[in-house]
């Protein structure tokens, strides 16, 4: 770990594994950052960082805390302005356009890109309310049955329809905790994003309810570029088709899923999966 | 002995049994041979010097709770029975030239008493020289009495000191006996420490119940006098300060004043929600750290204005603004009005709001705005629909204390709003509150026991008992909804 720690590389090279991902092969990249910088203050947090993220996929983020995976993570649907110390640089594009662009409506595009957070945080409404809450704020339904069917589509496709049908209106915070996690998913559904954050979206959870998460993200991926920040590995390796590994504010590798735990090309890559940092 | 003194020698005792216990307990380990004590030693002297302090504390605490009970038995005992048979308002102040007397005893001479009895012209100037101040001239078997309570009280004073004493000297020695290798000393005193604690509650517990008895049966005095009825739905308030001797006890009406304090807080609430609120949101939400270090504390300044000053403020500057801004509309506002009152009192509670509200709404987690954010949220959209739906209990539990607190205002509405009890719907006529008329029935000439000094305790009640329900209630509904996002 000594070592690791000491040796902060001069230009911060990425190295892919293998040299072309098949993932990125397979899928158009759907976020493209060139650069990317965050400053808390006077503290740099992330260094410049290049990275390709491929639509209809899973990709994770792993490294130890502190890394910055989830600063980088929050760039990406700019939820870093709610800091007021945080400075952003380089060039963030997804589908081709700047998100950092001061032309763009950065309410707009949260609304294209969802997420999903370490702990479930139900608003202290309804269940209904709740998932009706980004549908109303859009304007996206035109009338009460419109919005109904969007409420019930999310629901169903977070699987928690089928649990909470009979009680829609009663309030979220009732629910379990993998059950609060679920209908935070369908929240962000419900706004149609193309793009889904998950910041550590089951380190709160128990296993059983990690496992339905998991499953559903797996679901997911047909339709949504998803991104998931992870303390787990297993995690990382279950559900992820790209796994990026951050250490120290860089991204230090990047490759597809199975040949980063089964073949990292970096020391550091190798040693914090195979739980010798971290 | 002055009672700094006395507090001084108490204090010193403490030291001393607390020093004397602590070493006795470490000559104890010692003697065993290096055996560790349960407590360290400190706790040794702690507990024996409790010991000798409390029940000594307690002795006297007892005594000057009982004495006066006994002394007055002894007076009442000895009264002639044609004054034993006069009603008591006169009976009282027989008793108050007795007490007096008795009081200034032992500074009168033999000589003194013997000119006392004689009952020259100028006894109640010469006893005035001697710090003794009588309302009436005493006659010859008052002086009697005097002596003879005067007596009883100095034995029970020498009693009192023998008693505090003895049980000073038991405590110590039982405590002394008790330290050893063995004793819980540090669970003891801890055990103490949580009795001490437990009675410093419940003198706050029983001065509240005090009070609440006292205004309640001066209150039942006084419905005894005017129907209840008559009080809570008579509509005119005109309390006659009856010429001594007629029946004509005027009407005691609270409708008049109920309907001006309940108007007077309506205004002040109109006023000082909105712009509480606002300025709470603005604070906790929007403010950057720079304005908020400078205006919070501005903010806050207001609260410490004393309310004299708002009244001040109503009654020469914005009173006289209004009815002249009035009188350019064409509207006929008086200097002293509802309105007046209303809005200066309502500034008055702004803080209150404010403050607590910011508080509150800082309380949201910030995982709340984030998720709101997230969807894609604007700021005004979280606030409004996220944020405050979720400190809305608090905030309600903050508005009624706030109304609680322009209910009970006096001083604003003195000066802005007049004395006169008027039963109007017009927001630019002068009308009064109860706390106004609690004070104005007290002050000036005053006999105790007619309807028009004891309706203060009536109006004292109500005014309670709907502070009370507003306290209850905001209480209830901050408790009921607090946990949504818990």
């Amino acid at each position: 770990m000594d070592a690791a720690v000491a040796e902060k590389p001069a230009r911060f090279e990425t190295v892919m594994t293998p040299a072309e991902p098949a993932i990125m092969k397979e899928r158009k990249p759907k976020i493209v950052t060139e650069g990317v910088t965050v400053h808390y203050g006077d503290k740099q947090a992330i260094y410049p960082l290049d990275i390709k993220i491929p639509d209809r996929a899973v990709s994770a983020f792993i490294g130890p805390s502190g890394c910055g995976k989830s600063t980088f993570l929050r760039c990406i649907n700019r939820m870093n302005d709610t800091i007021p110390t945080a400075r952003v640089g380089g060039r963030i594009t997804i589908d081709g356009e700047d998100i950092y662009d001061p032309a763009l409506d950065v309410v707009q595009l949260r609304a294209r890109v969802g997420m999903v957070f370490q702990k479930p945080n139900p608003f202290p409404k309804s269940i209904f309310d709740n998932i009706a809450y980004g549908p109303r704020i859009h304007g996206f339904a035109r009338n009460r049955t419109d919005l109904e069917e969007i409420v019930v589509n999310s629901l169903k496709r977070a699987g928690l329809f089928e649990e909470v049908k009979d009680r829609l209106e009663s309030p979220g915070t009732g629910l379990s905790g993998g059950q609060q996690q679920r209908l935070c998913i369908a929240r962000a559904i419900a706004v149609n994003p193309d793009v889904i954050l998950m910041d550590e979206p089951c380190s709160a959870l128990d296993p059983i309810a990690t496992a339905r998460i998991e499953e559903l993200i797996d679901e997911l991926r047909e339709n949504y570029c998803i991104v998931i920040v992870t303390h787990s590995m297993q995690q990382a390796a279950r559900v992820s088709q790209l796994t990026a590994f951050f250490h120290l504010g860089t991204l230090v590798e990047v490759g597809d899923t199975e040949a980063m735990f089964t073949n990292p090309q970096e020391r550091r890559t190798q040693d914090y999966i195979m739980g010798r940092f971290g | 002995m002055s009672t700094g003194l006395l507090t001084l020698f108490c204090a010193a005792a403490f030291v001393l049994v607390w020093w004397l216990a602590r070493s006795r307990a470490r000559s104890i380990e010692q003697a065993n041979r290096g055996q560790r004590l349960h407590s360290r030693p400190v706790y040794h002297g702690v507990y024996v010097a409790l010991l000798t302090v409390i029940p000594a504390l307690l002795v006297v605490v007892a005594w000057a709770i009982a004495e006066p009970f006994y002394l007055s038995k002894i007076m009442s005992a000895a009264l002639p029975p044609d004054v034993a048979a006069r009603p008591a308002g006169e009976q009282s102040l027989v008793l108050l030239v007795i007490n007096s007397l008795a009081d200034g005893w032992s500074r009168l001479t033999a000589a003194d008493i013997a000119q006392v009895r004689e009952a020259g012209p100028d006894v109640q100037r010469m006893l005035a020289a001697k710090d003794i101040f009588l309302p009436s001239a005493p006659e010859g078997w008052m002086v009697d009495i005097a002596r003879d309570v005067s007596q009883a009280k100095s034995v029970s004073r020498l009693l009192a000191t023998g008693v505090t004493v003895l049980a000073a000297v038991g405590g110590f020695f039982y405590g002394w006996r008790k330290v050893a290798t063995g004793l819980r000393a540090r669970n003891l005193v801890e055990r103490m420490m949580l009795l001490g604690l437990m009675s410093a509650s419940a003198v706050a517990i029983f001065t509240t119940i005090g009070i609440v008895f006292s205004v309640l049966f001066e209150s039942i005095h006084f419905f005894s006098m005017v129907p209840v009825t008559d009080f809570l739905f008579g509509t005119v308030w005109d309390p006659r300060f009856s010429a001594a001797g007629s029946d004509s006890s005027g009407q005691f009406g609270v409708l008049p004043l109920l309907w001006g304090t309940l108007y007077i807080s309506f205004f002040a609430l109109l006023v000082a929600v909105p712009v509480g609120l606002m300025s709470a949101i603005y604070m906790s939400e929007y403010a950057n750290e720079r304005v908020r270090t400078v205006a919070k504390p501005m903010l806050e300044i207001l609260a410490g204005i004393p309310t004299i000053v708002y009244g001040l403020f109503a009654l020469i500057a914005f009173g006289p603004f209004l009815r002249d801004f009035g009188g350019s509309l064409g509207l006929d506002i008086s200097a002293n009005s509802v309105l007046t009152a209303g809005i200066v009192m309502g500034v008055m509670i702004i803080p209150f709001i404010s403050s607590l509200s910011d508080d509150i709404i800082s309380a949201v987690p910030q995982s709340l705005r984030d998720g709101s954010y997230g969807l894609g949220a604007t700021q005004s959209e979280t606030i409004k629909q996220v944020v405050l739906p979720a400190a809305l209990p608090g905030i309600v539990g903050a508005v009624l204390l706030a109304a609680s607190r322009a209910i009970g205002e006096t001083m604003i509405v003195v000066m802005a709003a007049g004395i006169a009890a008027n039963l109007t719907a017009n927001p630019f006529e002068q009308v009064t509150t109860m706390t106004v008329k609690i004070v104005s029935q007290l002050t000036g000439d005053l006999e105790f026991n007619s309807p028009q000094t004891l309706v203060a305790f009536a109006l004292g009640l109500t005014l309670f008992v709907i502070t009370l329900g507003l306290n209850v209630f905001a209480l209830h509904i901050v408790r009921t909804y607090r946990e949504q996002y818990d």
